[in-house]
């Protein structure tokens, strides 16, 4: 991958330190503009996002209120630290936020790993015109996949995260339940992200990461202001380090000029939604319907150190669990306007996920 | 010629059509620019524009920068893409850069109030303002606010002290000639109904410079669309009328293309 190789630019002063330090930091990748992608550990999501989290980048998700899909993203981008002793903060308004902890996914074995591309290769006699665009970036994927193990791995959310990745860690779990204002977490915060200063060569790369903010249990989710100036010094904090931030919020528990200032000050702001079970107008809309558990879109990708806006080809994505296993995240396809008979050609748009067979027949 | 700035759509709609000089400040003679913007498009490259076009060696302009958005380094490395050096500018004083992501924790720690930092903040740019002045060569001052709903979370949601504060910066405008450019984004304020601080802001702009996205989505070669009304344009009459100007946009990193819809092949 191009991010392992040595910069030659002029802005390679840095290069030259992180690259001594790269293999103790195998969770990290160069990425444009002098700035430095961790894996949001998800796979797909990172392609998307052209590498993954910046460092020193504040992550919003947009939660759906009825739904948890956020945790998704939440557990992959935990598990994913854990994986590269990363250090973590998990802030929740759970009573016992370090029973999260429990939930989280494992990696794959590589095992797996091969079965799919075999799969991949037996499947390639079933590819219809249509979908071309699905088959683009295969080849890049594949060469990708030696870099993969080391960047991002591909989560198991069945299996939870083996006990060997929680020992001589760094976490810290939080429960903003008890605490009246945001205050001593801040704290916590800043003292976390002192340990993972900007300036030095030692970068490891540090994760927060906070779920529901603004959920109605804690006692400071009325005071709007106190919590947007907590998520901006918080945001300051993360930039002048080498950590990432994520943090959930429902849009719809909050006003909407509170939400847009917070999606304002994300630095990349990401949405998640479930899809009603059964909604035959999308079914009949969107191949491989059956498969998706919902649709995720990116707002905005972080812009740190350049002015030009990250045009995406596409900005809403279907999120899917492979084999029940794995999250993946795929371009919607439209299904051709072709009222007489859809059903063909909706069986044959889930060959790259898990088609159920003669599941596809339900409509 | 080969030093003069290539003048673009943008700066012809902030000096009007047809302005012999495009070497002096964007916003001469103590004129105050708005700059709005929406989660899906960000007004920052107009910023960028402005603050260059201040510093370029044609113009002997001061520039007071106060940052609640971004460190320094980003400012740095996006403008010398531009072909601006700030880390020389600022040595050379004529960019001083107030970087409110440090200095907010300062007062914090001190224990001190927003309105406490307000006050000591005005009072740097008006030693700064003082000291330009001083010399012998009146060197015309702006001053560059990115952003101000950020300077509102500072304030603790007291849209009064902000109000306050720019209405100070203000003053300096009609008293030293200074200019003042703002960025701001609209439509955190779009579901109030009355949204004092944007009215206030939208009425003393001479010029306001609405960036938004393309209403059919996005698009790799448009970004998005720029609306100038400028309100300060005298035409011979010495009449003054407000003139609007629409175009798009494409941001690259080290220019901005400006052009007509429908006028890019």
């Amino acid at each position: 991958m191009a991010a392992n190789k040595p910069r030659t630019t002029s802005f390679s002063r840095n290069f030259s330190a992180a690259s001594s330090t790269a293999p103790q930091a195998p969770g990290l990748k160069h990425g444009p503009n002098g700035t430095m992608f961790l894996s949001s550990g998800i796979p797909d999501l990172d392609k998307i996002l052209g590498g993954g989290f910046a460092l020193g980048s504040l992550v919003m998700v947009m939660e759906d209120p009825e739904a948890p899909h956020h945790m998704l993203l939440l557990r992959n981008f935990m598990s994913q630290g854990l994986v590269h002793h990363q250090p973590l903060i998990y802030a929740s308004s759970a009573k016992d936020p370090r029973g999260f902890l429990g939930t989280l996914p494992n990696p794959m074995v590589p095992k797996d790993d091969k079965s799919r591309v075999h799969e991949t290769e037996q499947e390639k006699g079933l590819r219809i015109a249509w979908q071309y665009k699905k088959y683009f970036g295969e080849h890049n994927s594949e060469s990708q996949r030696d870099g993969k193990s080391e960047y991002c791995s591909d989560f198991d959310l069945r299996k939870p995260l083996e006990r060997h990745f929680f020992s001589g860690q760094r976490i810290d779990c939080v429960s903003l339940k008890e605490s009246a204002d945001l205050a001593t977490f801040q704290e916590n915060c800043s003292s976390f992200l002192s340990q993972t200063p900007r300036d030095t060569g030692n970068i490891a790369g540090g994760r927060i990461a906070i779920q529901s903010l603004c959920s109605p249990q804690c006692e400071f989710s009325n005071k709007d202001w106190e919590m947007l100036s907590f998520v901006r010094s918080l945001k300051s904090l993360v930039r002048l380090s080498n950590a990432v931030a994520v943090i959930t919020f429902a849009p719809s528990l909050v006003s909407t000029a509170f939400s847009k200032r917070l999606q304002h000050l994300a630095d990349t702001l990401v949405s998640v939604k479930a899809i009603p079970d059964e909604d035959k107008e999308l079914a009949k809309l969107l191949t491989g319907y059956q498969d998706m558990v919902g649709l995720l879109s990116v707002h905005k990708v972080a812009r740190i150190n350049t002015q030009v806006p990250a045009i995406l080809e596409a900005t809403t994505f279907s999120m899917k669990l492979q084999k029940r296993r794995s999250l993946i995240l795929e371009c919607l396809n439209q299904a051709p306007v072709d009222g007489s008979n859809g059903t063909s050609y909706a069986s044959s748009g889930s060959c790259s996920g898990s088609s159920k067979t003669g599941g596809a027949l339900d409509f | 010629m080969a030093n003069a700035l290539p003048s673009t759509l943008l700066d012809e709609a902030l000096d009007g059509k047809g302005a012999a000089v495009f070497s002096t400040s964007p916003a001469a003679d103590g004129r105050m620019i708005l700059v709005e913007d929406c989660v899906e498009t960000s007004g920052a490259f107009v910023v960028h524009h402005l603050l260059k076009r201040c510093l370029s060696p044609h113009s002997s302009d001061v520039v007071v920068f106060l940052s609640f958005a971004h460190p320094f380094s980003h400012y740095d490395r996006v403008l010398r893409k531009m072909g601006c050096n700030l880390s020389v500018q600022r040595d050379n004083k004529r960019l001083m850069f107030l970087d409110m992501l440090m200095v907010e924790r300062l007062g914090r720690d001190r224990g001190k109030t927003s309105e406490d930092v307000f006050i000591a903040l005005y009072g740097e740019i008006q030693k700064a303002v003082e000291v330009c002045l001083s010399h012998e060569v009146g060197q015309p001052i702006t001053v560059i606010i990115d952003d101000v709903s950020l300077m509102e979370v500072d304030a603790n949601g007291s849209s009064n002290l902000v109000l306050d504060f720019l209405h100070y910066c203000y003053s300096l405008a009609a008293q030293f000639g200074c200019s003042l450019i703002t960025l701001n984004h609209d439509d955190v304020y779009s579901n109030e109904d009355r949204p004092g601080l944007l009215l206030q802001l939208e009425y003393l702009a001479d010029v306001v410079i609405k960036v938004e996205p393309l209403a059919t989505g996005l698009a790799t070669d448009v970004h998005g669309q720029l609306t100038v009304s400028n309100k300060g344009i005298h035409d011979g009459s010495g009449k003054s009328r407000n003139k609007v100007h629409n175009f798009h946009f494409r941001i690259k990193d080290s220019s901005v293309e400006y052009f007509y819809p429908g006028s890019k092949t």
